[in-house]
């Protein structure tokens, strides 16, 4: 209670003894509208304002650490999809480049640009779901629905490109199970046409507005010393003022061949997380115009490369399975756990939508690993919950839930 | 000067001499091993030292070897140094029987939800936890799901049968609460060889 003297002495005092210094019990979620996913808040309030909150977490828990460890490789990539459903791919890909690493193949540098296009729209998608649902619950429905047609056509790209939109599962170790179709490039093109309208809209909507500011300003606020002991990762580490990209500080995919600047905030408060995550598209849409430049770049037949030479790990196509004896011991060879898998420990990490997604993975020469754990951001930034909601009102904790972009999915994993 | 893996070493064995032991550098990462009662100071030393400032504690997890007896449990500790940019990792082996190691949540606050994890799937005790609970699976669960011997599907079911998937086939492993005294992994052990022979 202690900290809540200061905030009291702005308000009524009540006399020793009053029935209103009894605190109220109350439960947020875990399926309550604010809180965008399954998980519940034990709030302990007194009169609008929130004393402790204890977090309850695990409600869609499905062992993926269990599962993986009786998977060949390129089965756990669909349990990837689950964590972050709102940027996938970049899961994916995450898992991919881990086991490119584990078996040291080295992929083509068209293929790490297509990777670089579908991640960085995976992050604008992430990012933009996230940003419009802290307008959301600052009551501004509108730019959130407006906003959806382009989050819909980034899924048309993804669709195109693997078929599927929501759990993607796209790409392969190596690279990509085929090559891009015309229609995504067309796609692309309409997007990053049309989309920094949209962008500059919700931003007009949001950014300077009265109401949004007094909102989420000063709501939620972390230091960056408590923010980096807390293991905050992505753009609310970055909102609290610490320059940390893993594209930037441990490059994958060739990041190191784009000229991207690393947005920072100061206060780490709602409204810089926003402010970093707006700045984060902008950023991404830029990354993806050089990617897209560099990929029309390549010539003759290295513009027809999608996937690295990899006989081993790459499952070869359908037609030659049917008709090349090569191809068919290969496939065999793959879909009966026949090919040697080096012995060792490996950890990469990738930045996903809401931090450093890592995964740790140790072979010991079977078909499966021994033993994988994954690194969620949202599971470890989540603890520091209660430290950000204490002594705010109610309303601010709702804010504050949605703007740490909390995906019960990776939370749970 | 840009820290290295060598430099990290070197001041290790000053301070620690042989107590820090198995360096090896599996893809580049610097990784060794403490002995399970120095796991604290080590991480104190490396976050307090003014050149190594391993102050941002990146995961940490546990490792299940059923076959290693007297070190069943392995404690897995990834640290970075974000000016440096160098992460490490470092290990500490536990016997099953005794699973116990001091908590890192003193140092790092990110520490406490991944203990609990750790403790959650395979019964790792965190001395000095400030809440020391299951957090993703039930609170009325007993025994740690992701030790070895917890075959992945319901052995109840008899028409899976598909050694290489796993499924435990025929030789049906049970699961065993691990309130019983003999160490889950051994008793599952044996359970096994009477149904072979």
């Amino acid at each position: 209670m202690s900290e809540l003297v200061s905030a009291k002495d702005k308000h009524i005092v009540l006399p020793d003894g009053s029935i209103e210094k009894q605190t109220t019990t109350l439960n947020l979620g875990p399926t309550h509208p604010a809180t965008h996913g399954v998980f519940q808040n034990i709030l302990e309030m007194d009169g609008e304002r929130v004393v402790s909150a204890k977090q309850t977490i695990g409600y869609i828990h499905r062992a993926y650490e269990k599962l993986s460890e009786r998977r060949p490789l390129y089965q756990i990539t669909p349990l990837t999809d689950r964590m972050n459903y709102c940027s996938s791919p970049i899961n994916n890909m995450g898992w991919e480049t881990t086991c490119e690493k584990l078996l040291k193949i080295k992929t083509p540098k068209r293929v790490d640009y297509l990777r670089v296009i579908i991640m960085e729209l995976a992050r604008i998608a992430d990012h933009l779901i996230c940003n419009s649902v802290v307008g959301v619950d600052a009551g501004a429905f509108t730019g959130f629905l407006y906003v959806m047609q382009y989050r819909e056509l980034i899924y048309e790209i993804y669709e195109s490109i693997c078929g599927s939109r929501l759990t993607t599962n796209i790409g392969r170790i190596g690279g990509f199970e085929r090559n891009f179709p015309n229609v995504a490039f067309e796609k692309l093109e309409k997007f990053l046409d049309e989309y920094p309208k949209a962008l500059n809209e919700l931003n007009s909507l949001l950014m300077r507005s009265r109401i949004f500011m007094e909102r989420t300003i000063g709501a939620g606020p972390i230091s960056a010393e408590r923010a980096l002991n807390y293991g905050f990762t992505g753009p609310n580490l970055r909102a609290a003022g610490v320059d940390y990209d893993v594209r930037v500080h441990s490059p994958y995919c060739s990041y190191e061949d784009f000229d991207f600047s690393v947005p920072v905030g100061t206060t780490g408060d709602c409204y810089d997380r926003y402010l970093v995550r707006d700045q984060e598209m902008w950023q991404s849409l830029s990354i993806i115009k050089q990617a897209y430049q560099k990929v029309q770049e390549f010539k003759g037949t290295e513009a027809e490369v999608y996937h690295a030479d990899v006989p081993e790990y790459y499952l070869p196509k359908k037609e030659d399975v049917y008709t090349k004896m090569e191809a068919l011991i290969w496939h065999f060879k793959i879909i009966m756990g026949e090919i040697e898998m080096p012995v060792g420990e490996v950890y990469h990490s990738v930045e996903g939508g809401n931090g450093e997604l890592g995964f740790y993975l140790i072979s010991d020469g079977g078909r499966t690993p021994y033993r994988l754990h994954y690194r969620r951001p949202c599971f470890i930034y989540y603890q520091a919950y209660e430290e950000l909601v204490k002594g705010a009102m109610l309303s601010d904790a709702v804010i504050v839930m949605s703007s740490l972009n909390l995906i019960a999915g990776e939370m749970d994993s | 000067m840009a820290l290295t893996n060598e430099r990290i070493k070197e001041k290790l064995i000053e301070k620690f001499g042989e107590q820090v032991s198995n360096f090896e550098a599996p893809y580049g990462m610097l990784t060794f091993e403490v002995p399970k009662e120095m796991n604290l100071k080590v991480m104190q030393f490396l976050y307090d030292d003014e050149e190594l400032k391993f102050q941002f504690l990146t995961t940490l997890c546990a490792v299940h070897y059923p076959d290693d007896k007297g070190r069943e449990l392995a404690m897995v500790y990834h640290l970075h140094n974000l000016t440096d940019n160098i992460r490490i990792r470092f290990k500490a082996y536990l016997d099953i029987n005794k699973p116990d190691i001091f908590t890192a949540t003193k140092l790092y606050e990110a520490a406490n939800w991944l203990e609990r994890e750790t403790y959650d799937f395979f019964g790792v005790n965190f001395i000095g936890h400030p809440n020391l609970v299951r957090i993703l699976n039930v609170d009325e669960m007993d025994y740690f799901p992701l030790r070895k011997e917890y075959p992945l599907e319901d052995q109840t079911r008899k028409d899976k049968d598909d050694e290489m998937f796993g499924r435990g086939g025929s030789l049906g492993y049970g699961t065993v609460k691990a309130s019983d005294d003999t160490t889950i992994a051994e008793s599952e052990k044996d359970n096994v060889g009477d149904k072979l022979i």
